[in-house]
């Protein structure tokens, strides 16, 4: 179901977004961590590149010694990808967008998500259009996290969203993927790179979307709710390295029975 | 005067700036944004904005998040 055995290999370009070249297809967010050292220690097992923030009120009767996100995972040597967490129409996302902007010193690459209702954390796909034209209109870089429809993945493309980020379960949940035949067909459709981004909760989880042909994942809480959070992190890097090998070696086809590995010819019995 | 601050109430002596109130707040410095009524405040004009009784100020910065 992964591959299809007699097409032809996929080509290994490396992962571009907004005009940059990537090493790590592991994308990682920092919410959840027990303290800012262990958000650090985990971001760094990850190998990630890209980390994603959310943009909040500053805590009026904070100590102002305490140490900022942004210290720990410093700008300038992470693509710091803030999100619209949080925001349940495009009106919030739009004005969340513009303060990440502004914070990050102009920096337009921006993760837009617009949700729905608190229960599922699924997706709002007409507030998500609405917000994604809005933003494109202003210059912002939108990787979208949207539902698994293949359709809708596709206008997001076309509106001109440069990473298009379907789910592969809600938010947090560490269910895995669920749809795996959606995933294939949106990396199929799309020209634009394709991340799972939600739903994976373990190790395994990460290889699949990989074996399905995404060009990467972003996770959260897989890693920082494990038990050991910067093993995780090391063990969410290998799976993604290993899908992504398996879908460039193009997998066996799959066969309802056996067929001997070793060979028939010269046995003595 | 009297301005909402990130929600609340708050009393800052007339007049004042984004960069007064911000130093007010210890936050000079730090990676911030600022908006007030809804618009943003560029970095560059936080010396010269000149903030009015009733305006709606939100400061804001990056936390955890996925």
């Amino acid at each position: 179901m992964t591959q299809d055995a007699s097409r032809s290999l996929p080509e290994n370009k490396p992962l571009e977004i907004a005009g940059r070249t990537y090493n790590s297809r592991l994308l990682v967010g920092t919410g959840k961590y027990r303290d800012m050292e262990e958000t650090g220690r985990a971001i760094e097992a990850s190998g990630a590149e890209i980390v994603t923030v959310a943009v909040r009120r500053t805590n009026l009767g904070q100590n102002p010694d305490e140490p900022n996100l942004l210290d720990v995972i410093s700008p300038e040597r992470y693509t710091i990808l803030p999100n619209t967490a949080g925001c349940y129409n495009a009106k919030d996302a739009v004005r969340t967008c513009k303060l990440a902007r502004e914070l990050l010193d102009g920096h337009d690459l921006v993760k837009l998500e617009v949700l729905g209702e608190e229960k599922t954390l699924y997706p709002n796909m007409t507030e998500t259009l609405v917000a994604a034209e809005e933003l494109i209109k202003d210059g912002f870089k939108i990787m979208v996290y949207c539902s698994d429809d293949p359709l809708l993945a596709k206008r997001l493309e076309e509106m001109g969203c440069i990473a298009i980020m379907p789910l592969g379960a809600p938010i947090g949940s560490g269910l895995g993927i669920q749809n795996r035949y959606n995933i294939r067909l949106i990396v199929e459709n799309a020209q634009v790179p394709v991340l799972v981004d939600a739903g994976v909760g373990t190790a395994s989880d990460a290889t699949i979307a990989m074996e399905l042909g995404c060009d990467g994942v972003l996770m959260n809480t897989a890693i920082a709710q494990a038990q050991d959070p910067i093993r995780m992190a090391r063990a969410m890097k290998l799976a993604i390295e290993s899908g992504r090998e398996a879908w460039l070696a193009g997998r066996m086809p799959k066969k309802l029975y056996a067929s001997a590995s070793s060979p028939l010819d010269g046995t003595f019995f | 005067m009297n301005i909402q601050l990130n929600g609340e109430a708050f009393e800052i002596a007339e007049p004042a700036t984004i960069a007064v109130l911000l130093e007010a707040m210890s936050l000079t410095g730090k990676r911030l944004a600022v908006e007030v009524n809804e618009d943003i405040v560029p970095r560059s004009q936080h010396n010269d904005f000149q903030l009015s009784p009733g305006d709606r100020v939100e400061v804001v910065h990056a936390i955890g998040g996925g």
